[in-house]
This record gives structure tokens, C-alpha cells and sequence, in this order.
């Protein structure tokens, strides 16, 4: 049997005397878009960086649901991206080959101009972050993030920042690119309801619990009445 | 208020030991790391060669004091011909390691402090997790061992720069015999002096290198507020405690070295 899902069971954190994460038990399935939305404050980055190996839970597990394989590798994109600004772009999505795969020079080169051509970054290849858009500067984070065929990727508030036509490209970038190369996707994402287009399931993070967990559509079609206020405001 | 002193004391001490682990696991890291030479090559650069031009400036006006100071001590006593074994002993013995570890600190010592602070912040460091690098290999220890590389020969630059500044005062300005400078120093400089001197340039770098890295590594921990001002704390922080740790160090390396 193969794994279908992600299991996360009792997966408990606090810092000091505050419970960030409280026994949460969710099921995250392989090969779909997971999308984690919750006030500010309330844990989820805490919880993608538990499943990242970041921080370690205080309790529970996290596990593939056959029991047997192994977590997959996790790549994970930060909120400002995390590149090293004193290298090149090329540097930068070369890096975790360099550092972590035998891999022959020219095997390495044509690995990484590979990936700058699907996300149309060869012309930037040779320029510094500070030298390239913002919207660029996540695609490389994106490239860093895809260049080791990861099975998942973790994003953490990919749009922060970012005006609402930036939002849409880079959300249309995930949905494309998760299509192209079929990872998993577990992202964090305060842009509701444009987050839920490209969301298969979404969960609700509230004080320390999952408070909702279903598909995008149900959400929108029949959206619980403590999640009504949250996704928008006006209404409630 | 002994209840405040006592946390203070488990924290200072837990402090040392997290600063003991993480220099431990930093100095092994290596190990696990490709292209090191290429880190440790790049790591030389930025702790020995660009710390060159500061080191030739600092020797160079301490030997000239030195000169000035011990001739007019020395020739209060007619002993003006002992001036090379002055300053080349007080240069290689004491001097020359702590002014250069000083110099050093201050130079690369605070740049490497400030630059892992800012990694940190900007969660490059956590990124290079989530790639599976190892961050102490990667970023850390190849600075630990160029800096065993480096203040040896640093301090022996600095040193003999230092006694050519007291053969100028001495022997250029004030009309030391020339002769009497230099066979002074071949005659009384042994080879225990030398090594007494590299023992501590050795244990500076070493420890200078740790602390500083130790508080740029840590500096969302170590730090009050987050961010720049954070960096600038614990960067601050990191000069603060390895100048008193040169000191310290110094201290406990002569006494135990007079002894033996």
C-alpha cells in the first residue's frame, strides 16, 4: 500500500505558558493543495515549520499514512523568500544540488538553467536578489524550492505583501507549477477567499484546534457561521 | 534579590554550556561539508587577508610607542641596549596576541557576528535546513578553523611589524645602536617564547571566533527586541565578551605557562 496522506496526530506546541498548538489531528492528503488560513497570531506558521523539522512539537507525530515510507523531503518558501543576497540568482537554486548531490558541473548547470527556463528566469540567472522584482524573487525561491524534486512544499504566506495582481500571478504560478510537477502543496495563506481557487482542501486553524477542515467548495457553499466573520468581515 | 542573582547564575552557566555544544558541534561539522576547501579558502580571506592592512597599521604604531616608552625607562637605568629584548619580548609574549586577537574581533570578528545575526533574521539559516544543509558546517566551522589558520600568523606578522617599529623609535630616532637591537633580540628570543606566544594567538581565535559566532547564530535568542536592532545588540554583545574573554584567557595562559 502506498502513502495517500499526510497524518498529523496530537501534534501539540507552546512557548512559555501560551498553547500555540493544542492536539491537532489532521489529515493532509498527498498530490493536492492544502491550505491552512487562521487569524493572525493564532500558530499556523508554527505548525508548517513543525512539519518542516523548524521546531520541534512538544508532542505528537507526523507520519505517512502507510506506516512504513518515511516523511518525504519537505522544501519550504518563506515568507520573504530567505535567499542569500550576497549570490546569484543561478547560485542560489544551485545550491542545494552543490551542496547535497554528487552531481557533475555540467550535470549541475543544465539541472539548474533547466529550472530557470520553466519559471522564466534565465535572463536573471547572474543577477543578485536585489537586482530582480519581487515577483521574480519568489519565482527563484520557488526554483531553490523545486530544483531537488521535492514530494512537498510548504509555503508560508506566499503573498504577503504583494499587491492584489502580484497575488493573483503568484497564486497561478503555484497552481500551474503544482500541475507541471505534481508536488504536494501545504501553504499558509491570510487571502481569503482567493486562496480557496486553488485550494483542493482547506483547513481552519483556531485557538490551537483544526475548527474546520473540508474541500474548497464546501467551505464556500456552506461555510461554518464561526468562519463566515473571518472570510468576510462585511458580511458578518 | 539572591533569587535574582541565582538566575542569573543558571543562566550564565547554561549560556557556557550551549556555547561549549555549539563550539563542539561546529568544529566536527566540517566533516560533513563538500567544497571545503573552497570554504576554508574563502574563510582565510575574510578572517586573515582582509584583516591585514589593520594588523600592519596597529603593530606598527605600537611598536613605535614601545620603542619611545621603554628607551626612556630603560635609559633612566643606562640600559638603552636592551631595548630589541624589550619590545620584542613584551611584542611576542603579551602584545602581539592580544592586540592582534583585539584587532581581529574587531574586524572580522564583529562582521561574522553581525552577518550570521542578519542570516538568521532573514531565515536563511532556517532555510538552509529545510535544504538539509547543515548551518554549522555550512556557515560556522569552516570560520572556526581558518581562525586556528590565521591568528598564529597574524600575531606574527603583527609581532615582527611591532619590533621593526621599536627599531624605529629606537634605533632610527632616539640612536640605539642598530647592532645592539637585533643581536639582543636573536640572543634572548627562545623558542619557548615563540611558542608561548602562539599558544595564546591559537586559544584566542579559537575561543574570539566561537563567541562571536555563537552570539550572531543565536542572536534571536540572545537578543532583547528583534530585527536590526537585535543584530546590533548581540554584535555588540559579541565584541564586549571576546575582548574579556582575550583577557581572561591571557590571564589564565600566563599564569600557567610561568609556572611550567
Amino acid at each position: 500500500m502506498s502513502a495517500s496522506q499526510l497524518l498529523i496526530q496530537s501534534l501539540s506546541k507552546r512557548f512559555g505558558d501560551q498553547i500555540v498548538l493544542d492536539a491537532i489531528d489532521l489529515e493532509i492528503p498527498l498530490g493536492k493543495h492544502t491550505t491552512l488560513i487562521g487569524r493572525s497570531g493564532v500558530g499556523k506558521s508554527v505548525f508548517l515549520k513543525c512539519i518542516a523539522g523548524l521546531l520541534e512539537p512538544d508532542a505528537g507525530t507526523i507520519a505517512l499514512d502507510d506506516a512504513v515510507t518515511p516523511v518525504p523531503h519537505c522544501s519550504y518558501l518563506f515568507q520573504q523568500n530567505a535567499l542569500f543576497d550576497s549570490m546569484t540568482v543561478f547560485d542560489n537554486v544551485a545550491m542545494p544540488l552543490r551542496e547535497k548531490e554528487k552531481i557533475s558541473r555540467k550535470d549541475l548547470e543544465d539541472r539548474v538553467f533547466t529550472m530557470l527556463e520553466q519559471l522564466d528566469l534565465q535572463d536573471a540567472a547572474h543577477k543578485y536578489q536585489a537586482e530582480i522584482s519581487g515577483g521574480m524573487q519568489k519565482r527563484v525561491a520557488l526554483a531553490r524550492a523545486l530544483i531537488t524534486k521535492p514530494e512537498i512544499i510548504l509555503f508560508d504566506e506566499p503573498t504577503t505583501g504583494l499587491d492584489p495582481e502580484r497575488k493573483f500571478s503568484v497564486f497561478e504560478m503555484i497552481r500551474q507549477y503544482r500541475q507541471q510537477f505534481g508536488f504536494t502543496v501545504i501553504m499558509v495563506s491570510h487571502d481569503v477567499p482567493e486562496v480557496f481557487k486553488i485550494s483542493d482542501h482547506v483547513a481552519w486553524l483556531d485557538q490551537g484546534k483544526i475548527a474546520y477542515w473540508g474541500t474548497s467548495e464546501s467551505l464556500l457553499s456552506d461555510p461554518p457561521s464561526g468562519l463566515t466573520s473571518f472570510i468576510n468581515p462585511q458580511l458578518a | 534579590m539572591i533569587r535574582k542573582l541565582g538566575k542569573v547564575g543558571v543562566a550564565a552557566v547554561e549560556e557556557l554550556g550551549q556555547l561549549t555544544l555549539f563550539t563542539v558541534q561546529s568544529l566536527f561539522a566540517l566533516a560533513g561539508q563538500r567544497y571545503r576547501a573552497e570554504k576554508l579558502i574563502r574563510a582565510v580571506y575574510e578572517i586573515g587577508v582582509r584583516c591585514v592592512p589593520i594588523i600592519l597599521i596597529v603593530g606598527l604604531f605600537t611598536g613605535l610607542v614601545l620603542g619611545l616608552q621603554l628607551y626612556y625607562v630603560l635609559s633612566r637605568f643606562s640600559s638603552e641596549t636592551l631595548l630589541g629584548q624589550a619590545v620584542s619580548l613584551t611584542t611576542i609574549l603579551e602584545i602581539g596576541p592580544v592586540f592582534t586577537a583585539i584587532m581581529v574581533v574587531g574586524q572580522a570578528g564583529s562582521a561574522l557576528s553581525a552577518e550570521l545575526g542578519i542570516q538568521r533574521n532573514a531565515e536563511q539559516i532556517d532555510a538552509l535546513h529545510t535544504m538539509r544543509i547543515r548551518s554549522l558546517g555550512f556557515l560556522v566551522s569552516p570560520r572556526l578553523w581558518a581562525a586556528l589558520i590565521c591568528f598564529p600568523i597574524l600575531t606574527a606578522f603583527f609581532d615582527w611589524v611591532a619590533i621593526f617599529g621599536g627599531h624605529l623609535t629606537g634605533v632610527e630616532l632616539l640612536g640605539v645602536d642598530g647592532g645592539a637591537y637585533w643581536n639582543r633580540l636573536y640572543d634572548e628570543i627562545t623558542f619557548t617564547h615563540v611558542r608561548d606566544g602562539f599558544i595564546k594567538a591559537f586559544t584566542f581565535g579559537f575561543l574570539t571566533t566561537a563567541v562571536c559566532s555563537f552570539n550572531g547564530y543565536f542572536t534571536h535568542k540572545l537578543s532583547d527586541v528583534p530585527g536590526a536592532r537585535g543584530v546590533s545588540q548581540t554584535t555588540t554583545r559579541a565584541v564586549v565578551y571576546s575582548s574579556i574573554v582575550i583577557l581572561a584567557a591571557d590571564y589564565l595562559i600566563t599564569s600557567f605557562l610561568i609556572q611550567t
